[in-house]
């Protein structure tokens, strides 16, 4: 599962207001290079909750996102690369992710998060 | 509209697409012809904007991926939701491009508003009128998938879900299902006069007044094997045609050798070679 995934994620647990966004609890982080597409980045960019994602990366070893952004930040390209690398190339394998508002973890194994509820969540 | 070995009767879908079914499913050539026409028909309908920049789609049922395939040919990117561990299992080993998630569509979506460019769900969501136990009451788990479909989409986009409706009254029910949660569009047959090529696409869209599209094959024709028209994003066309890795075992080996640069280069995560690396993954006309 890659940070573009996470930040899409909410806890979908019936009655659940505030299920976003899941933490990130990460036991197996891998990296895979893949293509870079800088017109895919500025499309996705307004729709990023870019505190989600900075804090999913550092939760999976990736600090050096800046705190804060701005679109003017799009025309440079080493923050694009930055942006590009921890949305679509670090992978959560093997963890958890948890609701922040009931605490329900959803497991992680090899790469697959595991969403499916009981009758008495849905 | 009925096959009578509807798999659907058979048992519930994590149970039916065991691994056996799974790897059946796969590897069989025909199979794969006709879902990934099936895809390019549905992406046809979703009519994304021809801006040539990826999009962020969403493969509902992506089973082992090759719904998913097409849509990463084309350069998009995508998040794979299904209910089969198997399915998900071939998937992840076939080293599709999306992301899976294991999810049953009739728990309602787990993804935030208004986020998603677009939804396809190729021969999927008819699973959701089955009632394999009292708690799975169809009604319900259609309405939830509806609504959180509706919600995660963004302002102007579609969903088409490609589906096998057992029967008139189940193809009501599943168009009834998306109008009520407030979707616009219906239900597109091509080829109705053909038994073999009829198709059923319930086409969705978020606001907007666009009228539905035109199906197929209206005055009783069947489908040409010529390709349709493709649209490509991105840098996939131009990637795919350079690097003269063409036939299939020199592709297979441009692979395994890529791979085992990016292992040198020290990339940890570098999956390891296996039967379906390299493997053709789907019919170019
Ligand atoms: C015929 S397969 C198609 C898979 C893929 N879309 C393709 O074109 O190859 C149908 C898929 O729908 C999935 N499915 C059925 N019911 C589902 C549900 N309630 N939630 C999620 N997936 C479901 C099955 O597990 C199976 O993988």
């Amino acid at each position: 599962m890659r940070l573009l995934c996470h930040n899409m994620l909410q806890c979908h647990i019936k009655g659940v207001v505030n299920g976003y966004p899941l933490k990130i609890e990460a036991e197996k982080v891998e990296t895979r290079e893949t293509d870079y597409e800088p017109d895919f980045l500025r499309h996705i960019f307004p729709r990023i909750q870019w505190d989600a994602l900075r804090e999913a990366a550092a939760a999976m070893g990736v600090d050096d996102l800046p705190e804060s952004v701005s679109e003017e930040m799009l025309e440079d390209e080493s923050f694009l690369k930055q942006f590009h690398h921890a949305l679509l190339e670090v992978h959560l394998e093997q963890g958890a992710l948890v609701c922040p508002e009931t605490g329900r973890k959803f497991v992680v194994s090899d790469g697959i998060p595991n969403l499916l509820l009981r009758e008495d969540e849905c | 509209m009925g096959r009578t070995d509807r798999p659907e009767n058979a048992a519930p879908p994590e149970i039916f697409y065991n691994e056996e079914e799974a790897r059946k499913y796969t590897e069989n050539s025909r199979m794969v012809n006709i879902q990934t026409q099936l895809t390019e028909r549905a992406l046809e309908l979703l009519a994304l904007p021809d801006d040539g920049e990826p999009k962020l789609l969403l493969d509902l049922g992506c089973g082992s991926g090759l719904s998913g395939e097409t849509l990463t040919d084309r350069g998009h990117i995508w998040m794979g939701l299904d209910i089969s561990p198997a399915m998900l299992e071939v998937a992840s080993d076939r080293e599709v491009e999306g992301d899976l998630c294991l999810h049953d569509l009739g728990h309602g979506l787990p993804i935030r508003p208004g986020s998603i460019d677009g939804a396809i769900s190729i021969s999927a969501v008819q699973w959701l009128c089955n009632a394999d136990t009292s708690a799975n009451e169809p009604r319900r788990r259609l309405r939830r998938f509806f609504e959180s479909l509706y919600a995660c989409l963004s302002k102007g986009a579609r969903a088409v879900l490609q589906v096998y409706p057992a029967n008139t009254d189940q193809a009501a029910m599943m168009t009834n299902a998306a109008m009520r949660a407030g979707f616009s569009g219906g239900l597109v047959v091509d080829f109705p006069h053909s038994t073999r090529a009829k198709k059923y696409f319930l086409v969705l869209m978020v606001g907007g007044t666009a009228a539905l599209p035109q199906a197929k094959g209206l005055d009783g024709g069947e489908p040409d094997e010529e390709g349709q028209q493709e649209v490509y994003v991105g840098h996939r066309k131009t990637k795919r045609r350079k690097g003269g890795h063409g036939d299939k075992a020199s592709q297979r080996d441009w692979i395994v050798r890529k791979k085992q640069q990016q292992r040198t280069r020290g990339y940890t995560s570098v999956k390891p070679d296996s039967k379906y690396t390299g493997r053709k993954r789907k019919d170019r006309f």
